[in-house]
């Protein structure tokens, strides 16, 4: 290692914040989602080569524009909120499901199985629980495969559930040959199975669901005993041993309850549309998008709710300004605009946790406490005196030192003192002092 | 037909070799990348818009020298993957960011960035581009089954090969690798010992993402003749998932990564009907998955994953 590098101070040093409050923290966060929207703004300028205002303009329209839009980007929220929530439990207990995308779309997988089993047999009602059933079942067994060897055998679960998605993308491609042996590799628009408009416009029974289901969520995660244990286990393994919790039973009941609120994602996802069908790109990295919503809401379903809202919103405007200005492929820009917003969001989370104490304060700080009061007040003297005054202030600072050292108080700051001590030791002493000083 | 589908074996899993050997570089610094799939799109489009810049200035395409073709091409996938690299590495190292969400979200942005860039690069010419990247020696071909096992690449395969040796080698034997996976395993320790913990984190990633990088770059200029396909980001995950296949060695990542080649191209040489070919496709996920259970259950420190992957260093922090 060169050594003249490792001379080398930044001009600041950090410090780990752990008492910010918590409207501070929502107002760097506030700023950062400001400038994460600004920045998509400038950069839409310069692809659009339009004017600044057109951006924010269009992505109001294409998020609120109309009425059926506006119930898209609703439907797009509960959807996206729902997986997030789903990732909630398991993220808590620092269990990194990166697995909701499969879980979720073998969830539609099985209802979609349901509808084309019994679909016409059993009246719809019917049939819309079995796919309920069949898709929590299915979901939860696909989330509780990694935790069952997480708990036994510490499998890593990143990598154990991220592969479990590719396994579900592939299984729902063999499903669909199977289903469309003409190799058209898409099933079609399936005739039963759909409760979307229950409520007699589409999409409200799925955004009233959901909402009810994120509360219940909150309810669990904050006030069961469930969700005490499982935040212990997130918190320490080892306290959670201590205090008697069944980590393994833990780990896998989440596990199971993550993976079924995928599951029911997926269930949404087809029988909640009006039109029911199955592609490989169904949840269309919702699963990898909930991730990011979960972790920028604190794992906090209320809160997710907000940061749901602001992905989807982001996503539904930018795919607008796209398709206005015909800048690309609407969804690759809208994927541009949100790895944008998500990077600047992620950077200033930086500053909540920690703390920027740049040098110059802190040498301004330490050179006011080492000035005397003699020096501070400024004299003119010449080089001679100024010698002889330094030879004075070592000879001093000397004495004082030897006569604290008995106490064994060597003090860096300096005070003048008169204290009689006289030796020849002090004298040689001062000398390189003196050198020293120069 | 066997030699055939070993040598497109071989010739396939250059994409993942080239990924999973920066993976494993950035991993063994303590720093899983799960932005990978998004850098090796970035690395593609970077060498697309290289090479069409290349062609620019072209105006016959009998004027295109093959080294400086293949030299722009290697140059701008590695400029652009390092620099996706380079936004993870101060989201994770500078600003300490958890990493699986900055990966995601690097991953979000490479592929939107990716497929956003992609319509509007001219790639006309790209054929004749993608020629320099496959031609091998002349004559090669002719000399029976072992020239055509070896020596009939383009050389971006020769360049991963080499390069996971190498990697392999220089983590396994050299000071710089030992600082690296003691940086990996315990950067405080490290940090104690004098190593630049912050430099060594920073390097690892944006080599790692640059080389990656090539992994795309090779897919769309050698694999698939310039043409362009969105299929990338799932081979990008693959290539994360022969990390754990190689259990952090790239040395083993070259078998490995002919696995999964083998794998990939499966369904193409086997007869087991339309719809079951999605099952064989399957295989190398399943498979992945095995390994990661059985080295979990060996538990032998050899084939765990770096101490300190996934935790942010922060000195201060005792």
């Amino acid at each position: 290692m060169a050594s003249k590098k490792i001379n080398f101070e930044p001009p600041f040093h950090l410090t780990k914040r752990t008492d910010i409050p918590s409207w501070k923290a929502w107002l760097i966060r506030g700023v950062a989602i400001v400038v994460a929207f600004l920045f998509s703004g400038i950069v839409s300028t310069i692809l659009t080569k339009g004017e600044f205002g057109g951006f924010f303009e269009n992505v109001f329209l294409g998020a609120f524009g109309t009425e059926r839009r506006a119930l898209n980007l609703f439907q797009a929220w509960a959807m996206l909120l729902l997986i997030g929530i789903a990732l909630v439990p398991a993220f808590k207990m620092k269990f990194w499901n990166i697995g909701a995308e499969g879980q979720t779309l073998v969830g539609a997988l099985a209802s979609v199985f349901m509808i084309k089993e019994l679909g016409g047999k059993i009246p719809d009602g019917g049939l819309i629980v079995m796919m309920l059933l069949a898709s929590i079942i299915v979901g939860a067994i696909w989330g509780v495969l990694p935790a069952i060897f997480k708990a036994i055998w510490n499998t890593n679960e990143t990598l154990f559930t991220l592969m479990m998605n590719y396994i579900a993308i592939q299984l729902v491609l063999f499903a669909i040959n199977i289903w469309a042996p003409n190799g058209s590799g898409a099933i079609g628009v399936l005739k039963n199975g759909s409760f979307t408009g229950a409520f007699g416009v589409n999409y409200v029974i799925n955004i009233v669901l959901v909402t009810i289901v994120t509360v219940i969520l909150f309810v669990y995660i904050r006030y069961s005993k469930h969700g005490y244990e499982l935040t212990v286990v997130g918190e320490s393994v080892n306290t959670a041993k201590y205090i008697g919790v069944n980590v393994r039973k833990v780990i896998i009941r989440t596990m199971i309850l993550s993976g079924a609120l995928c599951g029911l994602a997926g269930w949404f996802l087809v029988g909640g549309s009006p039109t029911p069908t199955i592609n490989s790109n169904l949840v269309a990295g919702r699963g990898f998008t909930a991730i990011l919503v979960a972790w920028l809401g604190q794992l906090n379903p209320f809160i997710m709710m907000g940061t749901a809202f602001l992905v989807v919103f982001f996503q539904a405007g930018s795919a607008q300004v796209a398709t206005t200005y015909q800048i690309g492929d609407s969804s690759a820009f809208s994927g541009l605009i949100i790895g944008i917003f998500f990077i600047i969001v992620i950077a200033a989370e930086f500053l909540v946790n920690y703390n920027i104490v740049f040098k110059t304060r802190r040498k301004k700080a330490e050179a006011v406490k080492k000035t005397t009061p003699e020096k501070a007040e400024e004299k003119i003297i010449t080089e001679e005196q100024f010698e002889e005054e330094l030879e004075s202030i070592g000879t001093r600072y000397f004495e004082r030192t030897i006569a604290k050292s008995e106490n064994f108080e060597a003090n860096d700051t300096f005070t003048p003192q008169k204290e009689e001590t006289s030796s020849e030791y002090a004298l040689e002493e001062t000398n390189t002092e003196e050198k020293e000083d120069k | 037909m066997f030699l055939t589908f070993i040598h497109s074996a071989i010739r396939f899993s250059t994409t993942f070799l080239f990924g999973s050997t920066g993976e494993t570089i950035t991993e063994r610094a303590g720093h899983l990348n799960l932005g990978i799939p998004g850098i090796m799109c970035l690395g593609a489009v970077g060498g697309c818009i290289g090479e069409s810049l290349y062609l620019k200035g072209i105006t016959d395409y009998a004027q295109i020298n093959g080294f400086a073709a293949v030299i722009i091409g290697i140059l701008f996938a590695m400029i652009f993957a390092g620099a996706g690299g380079l936004i993870y590495a101060f989201l994770t190292i500078t600003l300490r960011s958890n990493q699986n969400v900055s990966g995601l979200a690097m991953t979000t942005f490479g592929v939107g960035l990716t497929n956003f860039l992609i319509p509007q690069v001219n790639k006309t010419g790209f054929y004749y581009i993608s020629v320099c990247f496959t031609n091998y020696a002349p004559g090669a071909d002719k000399a029976g089954w072992f020239s055509e096992l070896f020596l009939t690449y383009g050389c971006l395969v020769y360049v991963a090969i080499v390069l996971a040796i190498l990697v392999a080698g220089l983590i396994k034997r050299s000071k710089t690798g030992l600082s690296l996976r003691a940086v990996g395993e315990n950067p405080a320790a490290a940090d104690a010992a004098g190593i630049n913990v912050i430099r060594y984190k920073y390097v690892a990633c944006v080599l790692g993402a640059a080389i990656a990088g090539l992994g795309g770059l090779f897919f769309i200029f050698d694999y698939l003749g310039g043409n362009w396909e969105y299929t990338i980001e799932s081979l990008g995950w693959l290539s994360i998932a022969l990390v754990i296949f190689s259990v952090w060695r790239p040395n083993i990542g070259i078998a490995g990564s002919i696995f999964f080649g083998a794998l990939f191209i499966l369904p193409a040489y086997v007869t087991v009907g339309f719809a079951y070919n999605e099952l064989i496709k399957m295989i190398p996920y399943l498979v992945t998955i095995i390994v990661l259970i059985a080295t979990s259950l060996l538990n032998k420190k050899e084939t765990q994953p770096p101490a300190s992957l996934g935790i942010p260093y922060f000195r201060e922090e005792r």
